[in-house]
């Protein structure tokens, strides 16, 4: 699905991704984990095709398809979905709105009707159910006065709602309280399936007791330095970064 | 392709006027300048009585001792008030019963404007004055009006057949020489809206006039008058495009309100005068005055969405004279290129328990300016007086403006007055997080305008919230993508 080949980029002159490979398959759940500073997120917005970044070498395809030229909001029609470690508040739309607008401007760009209202509701009923999310919480400005464990939450929620192929959720766990982030993960997996991906991005071993994944990759200076099965997780937990910092270096 | 913050500053430069085309439609034009001659032609040309005639001229008489206020925050080259033809009306002017007998140019003009007159129609329950060039060629729903005893008709209409109506209450609320626009206004005014709703009379239907300019260096002085006897309501909507121009075209309205005991004025306008070039080149010149007067436990309620003219120059007041008399005042005001907005309101009052409320939404892109400028004023007497104000600014780019002049005069112990003030920007991770989500740059600069407009759009009647929300997007992102 999605297959990321020697990936250079960096923003203005300072390059922080330095030679990224990854390859995700249908089915596939992978963690990237690793130290702050080390390009976990440049990693995901470069995915998501923020501008901002700029490639300079390498190349990420979406089932095969370079996705150079490709523009953020064309990635998200083609199924890339962004969990924001920092959701952005956007005032006087309420969540139900501009779950609303996202949608049907994805089945515009597919050729498809506006989705029916009545279909809409239902969809909305069920997926806010599975996050356990309250009914007024939908009636309110987008993300404006949200506690973190809230913010999370509605990324997960328009998450079930959009369907994605490939999602990558970014510190989802970061600012979540126990109970808050077993919703989550509870969440995630139950949108899981064969025929879509999910990459956790992480800095604790916490959250992959609840999405467990196939892979674990640790990213270090740009690098992915070490990659391994779930176990490498909790080697991670127990032994911290450094002792992979100078693998690297040897 | 995704999209920074410059493009969209570049984009939002090359947005152009899209309604800039003109309809030929022959007119009946004095010629230009302006002397007591000149006054009394136009006096006589609307076949007025005497008193009307004498009263311009009076107006006249103070206005030449005047001079064009220059406190407001905005820039522009001065009328030349001689070289303007202060009187054109559509030459034919016939009485229309149906609207098939409207000149086809004209209902093409409207076509274009996506408001035609057919689309108006249909929208039951609107009956819609359509003043054109000066001259109302069109008047609709007038029956069912009749039967409620309600008068919609133009003001020169007025003049002669409700003379003593006309008598009372012009320039009781905007004195003749109350400022320089209004003196001139009062002089020269071309036609316009009245409007009186008998004792206890909702008003079944919302009442609207859309206003044009449509003849080269014409200026256009609409005259505008709303009477609600007591414990009537009524909602009156006032739209406006205008053609693309290039030299500037001065507009001085004057509209004035008198809500009596336990009546009730709701007053929308959607304005969308030609704002000029994306050089800042033509566009028409916007000086209001509106005012409303609130009688014993009387409301009055001024809606706006400003987009257009290159200098607009408004503040729609409300004088609450009555006890516990209501003054509310919501605004969105957009600019872009080089676009110079300058309004808000003011809320004098002068009653117990009086109370207002004031929301204000700008909107800046481009190089324009963008002011509010409002007043609110606590007499001595007046008891208890409440006022919450709310002013909020968005910037997009960095080379726009904002600016915000709240003026507070409290002369009573009790009164109660609360101002708060944001100014926020349109943000690339906003623009992002929605890219992320499937939605176009050009769909989220709407979302997110409309969701800072929302308090205001709120307050407007169904048909008109639509018409604006299209505007906001015509007016700002019309263009990206």
């Amino acid at each position: 699905m999605l297959k990321i080949t020697d990936l250079h980029a960096g923003i203005e002159d300072k390059e922080i991704l330095k030679g990224i490979n990854l390859e995700v398959n249908a089915g596939e759940v992978h963690a990237i984990m690793g130290p702050n500073g080390s390009g976990k997120s440049t990693l995901s917005a470069v995915i998501a095709g923020k501008e901002e970044f700029e490639v300079t070498k390498g190349s990420v395809e979406l089932n095969g398809e370079d996705l150079d030229e490709v523009s953020p909001e064309e990635r998200a029609h083609k199924g890339v979905f962004l969990s924001f470690q920092y959701p952005v508040e956007i005032p006087g739309v309420s969540v139900t709105n501009f779950i609303k607008t996202a949608i049907n401007e994805s089945r515009k760009a597919r050729g498809l009707e506006e989705m029916p209202a009545n279909k809409m509701l239902k969809l909305i009923r069920e997926k806010s159910e599975l996050l356990d999310i309250d009914r007024r919480f939908l009636s309110r400005s987008l993300n404006e006065g949200f506690s973190g464990g809230e913010k999370k939450r509605n990324e997960i929620f328009q998450m079930a709602m959009l369907e994605p192929k490939l999602a990558i959720l970014d510190e989802t766990d970061s600012g979540l309280d126990i109970d808050a982030l077993r919703i989550v993960a509870n969440g995630v997996n139950k949108l899981k399936s064969k025929d879509n991906a999910v990459i956790v991005i992480t800095h604790y071993q916490r959250l992959l007791e609840y999405i467990v994944p196939d892979f674990v990759h640790v990213l270090h200076n740009g690098k992915i330095v070490k990659s391994g099965g779930k176990e490498l997780a909790l080697e991670l937990e127990e032994k911290g970064y450094d002792w992979l910092k100078n693998e690297a270096v040897v | 392709m995704a999209y920074t913050e410059e493009e969209l500053k570049k984009e939002l430069e090359t947005k152009e006027y899209e309604y800039g085309f003109y309809t030929d439609i022959e007119s009946d034009t004095l010629p230009v300048g302006l002397n007591e001659d000149i006054i009394i032609a136009i006096s006589k040309k609307k076949e007025e009585p005497e008193w009307m005639t004498l009263w311009r001229l009076e107006a006249f008489k103070y206005w030449k001792e005047m001079e064009e206020p220059e406190w407001a925050n905005v820039h522009y080259k001065k009328p030349d008030f001689q070289s303007i033809s202060y009187y054109s009306a559509p030459n034919k002017k016939p009485k229309y019963n149906s609207l098939d007998e409207v000149d086809p140019e004209l209902l093409e003009t409207f076509k274009k404007l996506g408001i035609s007159v057919d689309e108006q129609k249909k929208l039951a329950g609107v009956a819609v004055d359509i003043v054109m060039d000066s001259v109302s060629v069109a008047t609709t729903f007038k029956k069912t009006l009749a039967e409620k005893g309600i008068i919609f008709c133009s003001i020169s209409e007025a003049i002669k057949e409700h003379p003593e109506l006309v008598k009372k209450y012009i320039g009781s609320v905007v004195p003749k020489r109350d400022n320089f626009y209004a003196a001139l206004n009062s002089a020269v005014f071309s036609d316009g809206s009245f409007c009186y709703i008998p004792k206890g009379v909702k008003c079944p239907m919302e009442l609207s006039t859309y206003f044009r300019i449509n003849q080269a260096g014409t200026g256009q002085f609409e005259r505008t008058l709303v009477i609600a006897d007591e414990g009537s309501y009524v909602s009156y909507l006032e739209g406006c495009t205008a053609p693309s121009r290039d030299e500037n075209q001065l507009h001085a309205a004057v509209v004035e309100l008198i809500a009596l005991d336990d009546a009730e004025i709701k007053y929308s306008t959607v304005q969308n005068w030609f704002p000029g070039d994306k050089e800042g080149k033509g566009g028409v010149y916007n000086f209001v005055t509106k005012r409303g007067l609130c009688e014993k436990n009387a409301k009055i309620s001024w809606t706006q969405v400003e987009t257009g003219s290159a200098v607009t120059w408004k503040y729609p007041s409300c004088i609450l004279k009555g006890d516990n008399s209501i003054g509310e005042f919501y605004s969105i005001a957009v600019t872009n290129n080089f676009q110079q907005a300058d309004t808000g309101t003011k809320m004098i009052h002068l009653g117990k328990n009086t109370r207002s409320t004031i929301i204000s939404k700008g909107i800046s892109a481009g190089k324009s300016q963008n002011s509010y400028r409002g007043l609110v004023q606590v007499n001595s007497r007046a008891e208890n007086a409440r006022n919450f104000s709310q002013c909020d600014s968005l910037l997009m780019g960095n080379e726009c403006g904002a600016h915000t002049f709240p003026y507070i005069e409290a002369k009573n112990k009790t009164a109660q007055i609360e101002h708060e003030a944001t100014t926020s920007k349109i943000g690339e991770d906003q623009i992002f997080y929605c890219n992320q989500r499937g939605i176009d740059t050009e769909k989220a600069i709407a979302l997110i305008v409309n969701g800072f407009s929302k308090e205001v759009l709120n307050k407007l009647p169904m048909e008109f919230a639509v018409e604006a929300q299209k505007l906001l997007e015509i007016s700002l992102e019309g263009s990206v993508g």
